[in-house]
C-alpha cells in the first residue's frame, strides 16, 4: 500500500498547487467523505481545504451573492442579510442531516458530492447559482446544470476546486420555496424536492421563473415549459393549476428503497402545485 | 499516512496528539485520549451518538477529522460535569428518566447543550429542531423533551428518592449513564487487546473457498492470525434451542446468508483497519438464493438445511373448538392476507466486546441480554467446561432481543485463547445490520366471523415467519404467536397455525413481541373490518369481546386474576370519544389533510411459552451491615437494576442506602435468566421477593424471633423485634457464610407456573399474562401518502407499577417502536445496511403519549407486578393502522405504510385520483 498524503493548505495558492501536481480526494465539512468510506482503508490523498483563509463566507458584490467554499449550512440559516430569494435555499439548509451535519457541511461540499437527493441542489439550479472554478491556469464559472456531470459526478477538472457559488441578484421581488418529501421528521433523504424561485416586477407579476425537482433524476432537472408558462403571470393567479403531467419531461424517476417511480411521478406534481401555491400567499 | 501533531482543547484542558490527521475525532477522543463517553454508533453522521461540541456548536466527531480539530475548543460529555455535580441539563435527564440504556445520553446532552446556550428557554419545536440529529431506540423521546424543556422552569420531575415500590426512584445506575463514565461494550479493553474483524459473505447464498493466506501476511506484518471454522476448539455451531443448534461460528465453505462470517482476521488495530476485504483470497460460486418464504416454499427450492424438509423449521399450531362450524354458523365472516417486513433493533450500540484468557478460564466482557446462556454456548464452541467461562456482560446500549443471540463472543473467545492475548472487537454499523438477527417478516392469511350482536365466534389464522438463515429464536415465534393470534379476546372456535421457514435472508430471531406484533396488525386489522360491516363502534366491539376475570384463553386457561383489559379500555374511552369528535370536525373543512382516531389492544404471556423459565436470586448481609444484592437480572436500559433494587427494599424493610447491587457476572450472581420476554420484574422480582424472605427468616432465626418480627440494620448492630422482645447482634462477630464475606444469604427460585401444551395447543403457556389498549390520532395527506402521528394514549395493565416511571419510559419506547413498524421501517437485506436507507422514527416522529397505567395486581408476581416491556409495543402499529383507515378509508395489509405504499391504498379506495 502506498503511503497517501494529506495536506491543509492555509492559502488558496498552495492548495492550486498542490492539485496541479497530484490527485487529490478533497475533503471539506467531511460530512459525505466519511461515509462514502465506511469500513474501506483510506488509500488516497486527501486536501483539506476548510483552513483555507481570506474570504468572507458570504459577501455580496457587484449584484451576486458569493458562497465561498467554507460557507456551512449554519452560515446560510443564520445570515440575515440574505435577501427572500434564498428562502427556499435556507429550508433546504435545515432539511440537511441534522444541525449537526449543517454546521460542518458546506454548501460547495454537497454540491461537488452530486447526490441525486442533494437537498441543496434544487435552489441552487433555482437560484442560477453559477460555480466559480480555480486552478493555475485560471478562473472559470460554470451554471450549475453545466457543473454536475451525474450521480455522484461533476465537471470539476483534478487542478480545479470549487471556489464559491455565485448567485445573482437582480434586486428585483423574488419570493422562493423548498419543498422536501421524506419518511420520517428529520434526518432523512429525499423522495422528491422541489425548489423554486420567482422574480416579480412591480406589478407582481412574474418576470423570471426557475423550478426544479430534486430526487427523480440522476441530477436535479429544472421544468422548463413550467417556467415559460409563469413568465407574465399575476403571483395572484391560481398558478398551481398550471402545473401538467408534461412538463415532468426533463425527469427520470426510478424504484428505489424510498418510492417507486409512480409514486414520484405522482408526487411531485403535488409538490409542484403546492409550491406555486406557497408562493403566491 | 503520516502521523501529525495536533493541539486542541478538550473539555478546557489542552491536548496534543501526534496521530494521522484523517482518523476521525470520535477515533481519538476514544482511544487516544480515553474520552470512551462520545459514543459511535454508525460513523456516517446518522446516529449522532458521537455528537460533541466544536467551539460550541454541536458536531459528530466521527465526521471531523482530527487534523480540522487543531486550535479549536472540544466538549464531550465528560466537560459537563462541574466540580463532581452534574449540570442541570444532566440531573433533569435523570430525574426525568430520559436516559434508558444510557447509549444516545451523550448526544443528546451534548445537542441540547447547544441549544440551551443559545436558546436558554427553548420551545418544544426548537427542542425537537436541535435534537433531531440524535437517534434514540429506548425511550420513544418524549422524557428527554420533557427534560431539556424543565430546564429554566420551576416546576421540578415527580422524583422519589424514597426506593419503596410504586415510587418514582431515578435510575440507581442513572448517574454513570449521564457522566459518560458507563462502559459500554466498546468502552473497556485491555491495553494489550488485539483487534479482530470478521470477514463476511457479500453473496445470500454461495459457495466458497480459501486461497493461499501467505501473500496477505506478507503485505501486512501486523497480522497475527486469520480464523476460520478449522480453529474452533469445540463445535462449530450454536442457537438458542439445544437440540437444534444450526448456525456456524464460521461457515464451512458454504454461506447460507450475506453478512454471515466466513473468517476472522487479528492484528494490531491500524493493520486491520488497513486490510481491505478483497484482498483476503476468497473463490466464490454464487447460488441462487432462496429470498422470501415464497421462494424457500416452492416445490424447487433448495433444501437449506438437512433436517428442514421444505425449508420448514418448525410449525406450532392450537386448535379449539370446530373453526369450520364456527365460522359457518357466524353472521359475518371476513378473510384477507398481511404482510410485514424484516424490522432491524437499531439500537445505537453495535456490537462489541473483548476475551481474554486467564489461565485455563475464559472471560468475555461483552454486550449481551443473557450471560447465562451465552455462558453456556461459548462452552461447547470452546469445547471447555461451563465453569472455564466467565461472561461479564457490559452495559448495554439497547438490546430489544436482537442481542439474545451470540455474536462476536465465539470469535473473539477463541481468537484470545489459542493467541494467549486480549482481543476485542466492534462491529460496523452495517456490520450489525447484516449480521444479526431481525423480526420475523409475517406472511398471514385470517379469517374472523363474529355474531350480528357483536360477539366474536371464529379466528383462523395461518403465518409463514420467514426465519431467515438459522434458526435462532424462529421456534419460540413458532409457538408464541398461536396462543396470541385471536388477540385478548374470547373466540370460542380458533385454529391458528404457524410455520417458520428457512431462507436466505438475514436469520430473523427474537424482536419485543417475538412475532406477536405480526400477528396483532392483522387480527386488529380484521377487527375493524367486522365492526365497520356491523355497524359497531370498533372501540366497543373491543370491548364487549374483551378477555376479562373468569374467561377462559383459546389454549384453555382459566384467567382467575390480573385481567386488566376492560380496565384498559375505560380509561381510554373519554379520550376516544373526544379525538373522534375532534378528527370529525378537522376533516370537516380540511382538504388534502385528513385525520382519524383508530384502537388496538394486545396481551402478552410473560415469560417462555410452557417451557421452564426459572430465575434464582441472591441477597447477602455482610458483617458491616450492608446488603448485597446478587441480581443476575440483567439491566439493558428498561430498568431491572432499578426494579430489583426497589423490590428488595421494600421486601427486606431497609433503606436503598444500604444496599449494594451486584449483577449479570456469571462469577458473581446466580442464573437470573435472559432479559426477555418481558419477564425480568416478574420472574426475577419474584425471585427476589423469595430471596427476601428466606434472609428475613434467617435473621429472626438467628435472633430466634418468631413471626412477625421485625428487624433493623444500623451499622453492624442488628437489632430484631417480636413486639416484646428485642434483641441486639453484632453482625461482625458472625462467621462469613458466602464466599463474598456475607455472613448471612438469602436465596429466591421463581419459576412461572406452566404446563406443557397438548397437541391442540391446550394447557397453561403463561402464568399470567399483561394487556394493554391503546389509541391513534394521525393525520394522513391523502395526496402524498404520508401519516403524521399526532398523539398516543397507552393504556397498560401492570398488575404493579413497580416504577411508575420507568413503566412509562417502557410505554414511550414500545410506541416509537410501534411507529416504526407501521410507518417506516423495512429492512432489505443487502440494501438497507445504514441509519439512512434503514429509518427509525426520530425525535419529530414521536408525538405526545398519554399514558394511562393499569393495576389489576398478579398474585404471583412481586407486589402484584407483571411486566411491560412488549405489551407496550403490540398494539401501536394496529392503532396507528386503524386510525389511517378512519382517517382516509385506506386499508393497509403491507406495514410499514410508506409514503408510496399508503398513496397506493388511497388510490385503490376509488376515491382519491392521482395528482395532476
Amino acid at each position: 500500500m502506498k503511503p497517501s498524503l494529506y495536506f491543509r493548505p492555509t492559502n488558496l495558492q498552495e492548495a492550486l498547487t498542490a492539485l496541479s501536481a497530484n490527485s487529490w480526494s478533497v475533503l471539506a465539512g467531511g460530512t459525505d467523505f466519511y461515509p462514502a468510506r465506511l469500513g474501506k482503508p483510506l488509500e488516497e490523498n486527501v486536501l483539506d481545504v476548510s483552513a483555507i483563509d481570506g474570504q468572507e463566507k458570504i459577501s455580496f458584490n457587484d449584484g451576486r451573492w458569493r458562497l465561498s467554499l467554507q460557507a456551512t449550512w449554519s452560515d446560510l440559516i443564520a445570515d440575515n442579510r440574505l435577501p427572500a430569494r434564498f428562502d427556499g435555499l435556507k429550508r433546504a439548509a435545515r432539511e440537511v442531516g441534522g444541525v449537526q451535519i449543517q454546521n460542518r457541511a458546506t454548501i460547495c461540499g454537497n454540491l461537488c458530492n452530486a447526490s441525486p437527493a442533494a437537498d441543496g441542489i434544487p435552489n441552487l439550479l433555482a437560484l442560477d447559482a453559477q460555480v466559480e472554478l480555480m486552478s493555475l491556469q485560471g478562473r472559470r464559472t460554470l451554471p450549475i446544470a453545466d457543473f454536475v456531470k451525474g450521480n455522484r459526478r461533476t465537471f470539476r477538472r483534478e487542478d480545479e476546486l470549487v471556489t464559491a457559488l455565485l448567485v445573482p441578484d437582480s434586486g428585483r421581488p423574488a419570493r422562493s420555496v423548498f419543498l422536501k418529501l421524506g419518511a420520517r421528521k428529520y434526518l432523512v433523504i429525499s423522495i422528491v424536492m422541489v425548489g423554486a424561485v420567482l422574480e416579480l416586477a412591480e406589478d407582481s407579476r412574474i418576470v423570471s421563473a426557475r423550478i426544479a425537482v430534486g430526487a427523480c433524476s440522476p441530477v436535479a432537472q429544472r421544468l422548463p415549459l413550467l417556467e415559460e408558462g409563469l413568465i407574465g403571470r399575476r403571483l395572484e393567479t391560481a398558478l398551481a393549476d398550471m402545473v401538467h403531467e408534461r412538463h415532468l419531461a426533463p425527469l427520470a424517476p426510478i424504484d428505489d428503497v424510498r418510492g417507486t417511480a409512480d409514486y414520484r411521478r405522482d408526487a411531485v406534481i403535488t409538490l409542484l402545485q403546492r409550491s406555486l401555491t406557497e408562493l403566491a400567499r | 499516512m503520516t502521523q501529525q501533531s495536533i493541539r486542541f482543547t478538550v473539555n478546557d484542558t489542552p491536548a496534543e496528539v501526534s496521530v494521522d490527521p484523517l482518523r476521525r475525532l470520535a477515533d481519538v477522543l476514544r482511544e487516544d485520549l480515553g474520552l470512551t463517553g462520545t459514543k459511535i454508533g454508525c460513523n456516517a453522521g446518522d446516529c449522532g451518538a458521537c455528537t460533541v461540541l466544536v467551539d460550541g456548536r454541536q458536531s459528530c466527531a466521527c465526521l471531523v477529522p482530527i487534523g480540522q480539530a487543531a486550535g479549536h475548543a472540544i466538549v464531550t460529555v465528560e466537560g459537563l460535569v462541574a466540580k463532581g455535580q452534574l449540570s442541570q441539563l444532566q440531573q433533569a435527564f435523570q430525574d426525568h428518566g430520559a436516559a434508558q440504556c444510557g447509549i444516545c445520553t451523550p448526544g443528546m446532552l451534548m445537542a441540547a447543550s447547544d441549544l440551551l446556550a443559545q436558546t436558554p428557554s427553548p420551545s418544544e419545536q426548537d427542542v425537537l429542531d436541535a435534537l433531531g440529529g440524535v437517534l434514540c431506540r429506548c425511550t420513544g423521546y418524549r422524557k428527554i423533551v420533557d427534560a431539556v424543556l424543565s430546564l429554566g422552569k420551576t416546576t421540578a420531575a415527580p422524583v422519589s428518592r424514597n426506593a419503596v415500590v410504586g415510587a418514582r426512584l431515578p435510575k440507581v445506575d442513572g448517574l454513570a449513564k449521564m457522566t459518560g463514565a458507563e462502559r459500554y461494550g466498546a468502552d473497556s479493553w485491555p491495553a494489550d487487546s488485539l483487534v479482530l474483524r470478521a470477514i463476511r459473505s457479500p453473496h445470500h447464498h454461495a459457495r466458497f473457498g480459501f486461497g493461499d493466506f501467505a501473500a496477505l501476511f506478507a503485505a501486512h506484518p501486523g497480522l497475527v492470525k486469520i480464523l476460520t471454522a478449522a480453529d474452533i476448539p469445540g463445535q462449530n455451531v450454536f442457537g438458542i434451542y439445544p437440540t437444534g443448534k444450526d448456525q456456524p461460528v464460521f461457515a464451512e465453505g458454504y454461506a447460507r446468508f450475506r453478512g454471515e462470517a466466513i473468517c476472522a482476521l487479528v492484528g494490531d488495530a491500524a493493520t486491520i483497519a488497513a486490510i481491505r476485504d478483497d484482498e483476503v483470497p476468497v473463490e466464490w460460486e454464487t447460488l441462487s438464493p432462496l429470498q422470501g418464504v415464497e421462494a424457500a416454499l416452492s416445490p424447487h427450492a433448495a433444501q437449506l438445511h438437512e433436517t428442514a424438509k421444505g425449508n420448514v423449521l418448525i410449525e406450532g399450531r392450537l386448535a379449539r373448538g370446530d373453526v369450520d362450524a364456527a365460522i359457518t354458523k357466524a353472521d359475518i365472516r371476513l378473510s384477507d392476507n398481511f404482510q410485514t417486513s424484516f424490522v432491524e433493533h437499531a439500537y445505537i450500540e453495535p456490537e462489541a466486546g473483548y476475551a481474554r484468557r486467564v489461565g485455563d478460564r475464559l472471560e468475555i466482557f461483552a454486550t449481551t441480554q443473557t450471560p447465562y446462556m451465552d455462558r453456556d454456548e461459548v462452552a461447547l464452541i470452546m469445547g471447555l467446561r461451563q465453569e472455564q467461562i466467565r461472561i461479564i456482560p457490559s452495559a448495554v446500549g439497547g438490546g430489544f432481543g436482537g442481542k439474545l443471540d451470540l455474536s462476536l463472543q465465539p470469535m473473539i473467545g477463541v481468537a484470545a485463547w489459542l493467541l494467549n492475548r486480549p482481543v476485542r472487537c466492534t462491529y460496523s454499523r452495517p456490520e450489525s445490520m447484516a449480521s444479526t438477527t431481525k423480526r420475523h417478516p409475517a406472511s398471514i392469511a385470517i379469517t374472523v366471523a363474529a355474531t350480528k350482536e357483536g360477539r366474536l365466534s371464529a379466528v383462523r389464522f395461518h403465518g409463514d415467519y420467514n426465519t431467515g438463515a438459522y434458526a435462532s429464536w424462529g421456534p419460540t415465534v413458532a409457538n408464541r404467536v398461536p396462543v396470541h393470534a385471536m388477540g385478548p379476546y374470547h373466540v370460542p372456535a380458533v385454529y391458528c397455525t404457524t410455520r417458520a421457514i428457512y431462507t436466505n435472508d438475514t436469520p430473523a430471531g427474537a424482536f419485543r413481541g417475538f412475532g406477536v406484533p405480526q400477528a396483532a396488525i392483522a387480527l386488529e386489522t380484521m377487527l375493524d373490518d367486522l365492526a365497520e360491516k356491523l355497524d359497531l363502534c370498533p372501540f366497543e366491539f373491543r370491548y364487549l369481546n374483551a378477555l376479562d376475570k373468569g374467561s377462559v384463553t383459546a389454549s384453555g386457561q382459566r384467567l382467575d386474576a390480573s385481567v386488566g383489559l376492560r380496565a384498559c379500555l375505560d380509561a381510554l374511552r373519554p379520550q376516544w370519544e373526544r379525538l373522534r369528535l375532534e378528527a370529525a370536525d378537522f376533516n370537516e373543512t380540511s382538504r388534502h389533510l385528513r385525520r382519524g382516531v383508530g384502537v388496538g389492544c394486545g396481551w402478552y404471556g410473560i415469560g417462555n411459552t410452557s417451557l421452564p423459565n426459572p430465575s434464582i436470586m441472591r441477597i447477602g448481609l455482610k458483617r458491616d451491615g450492608c446488603i448485597t444484592l446478587y441480581s443476575g437480572a440483567l439491566d439493558i436500559g428498561q430498568g431491572s437494576n432499578t426494579i430489583m433494587m426497589q423490590i428488595c427494599a421494600d421486601a427486606l424493610g431497609v433503606p436503598l442506602s444500604i444496599i449494594d447491587l451486584v449483577t449479570g457476572d456469571t462469577d458473581l450472581t446466580p442464573d437470573a435468566g435472559k432479559t426477555s420476554a418481558s419477564r425480568q420484574t416478574f420472574v426475577s422480582g419474584a425471585a427476589l421477593r423469595l430471596a427476601a424472605d428466606d434472609l428475613r427468616g434467617q435473621i429472626l432465626r438467628l435472633a430466634n424471633v418468631g413471626e412477625p418480627g421485625r428487624f433493623a440494620l444500623d451499622g453492624r448492630t442488628l437489632r430484631v423485634s417480636d413486639g416484646v422482645t428485642d434483641q441486639v447482634i453484632d453482625l461482625a462477630r458472625l462467621p462469613a457464610a458466602g464466599e463474598n464475606g456475607d455472613v448471612l444469604v438469602g436465596e429466591g427460585r421463581f419459576d412461572p407456573p406452566t404446563t406443557p401444551l397438548d397437541a391442540d395447543g391446550q394447557g397453561i403457556p403463561y402464568a399470567t399474562y399483561s394487556f394493554s389498549a391503546q389509541l391513534a390520532l394521525v393525520e394522513v395527506d391523502i395526496e402524498l401518502g404520508t401519516t403524521k402521528v399526532l398523539r398516543i394514549a397507552a393504556a397498560a395493565d401492570v398488575g404493579k407499577a413497580i416504577n411508575p416511571t420507568q413503566v412509562e419510559g417502557q410505554l414511550h419506547g414500545g410506541v416509537a417502536q410501534g411507529l416504526g413498524l407501521a410507518l417506516m421501517e423495512e429492512y432489505i437485506p443487502g440494501r438497507t445496511e445504514n441509519l439512512h436507507d434503514y429509518l427509525i422514527p426520530t425525535i419529530g416522529d414521536v408525538p405526545p403519549i398519554d399514558t394511562y397505567i393499569i393495576e389489576d395486581e398478579e398474585p404471583l408476581g412481586p407486589f402484584g407486578a407483571k411486566g411491560i416491556g412488549e405489551p407496550a409495543l403490540v398494539p401501536t402499529a394496529p392503532a396507528i393502522l386503524n386510525a389511517i383507515r378512519h382517517a382516509t378509508g385506506a386499508r393497509v395489509t403491507r406495514v410499514p405504510a410508506t409514503p408510496d405504499r399508503l398513496r397506493a391504498a388511497l388510490r385503490a379506495t376509488g376515491r382519491y385520483e392521482a395528482a395532476k
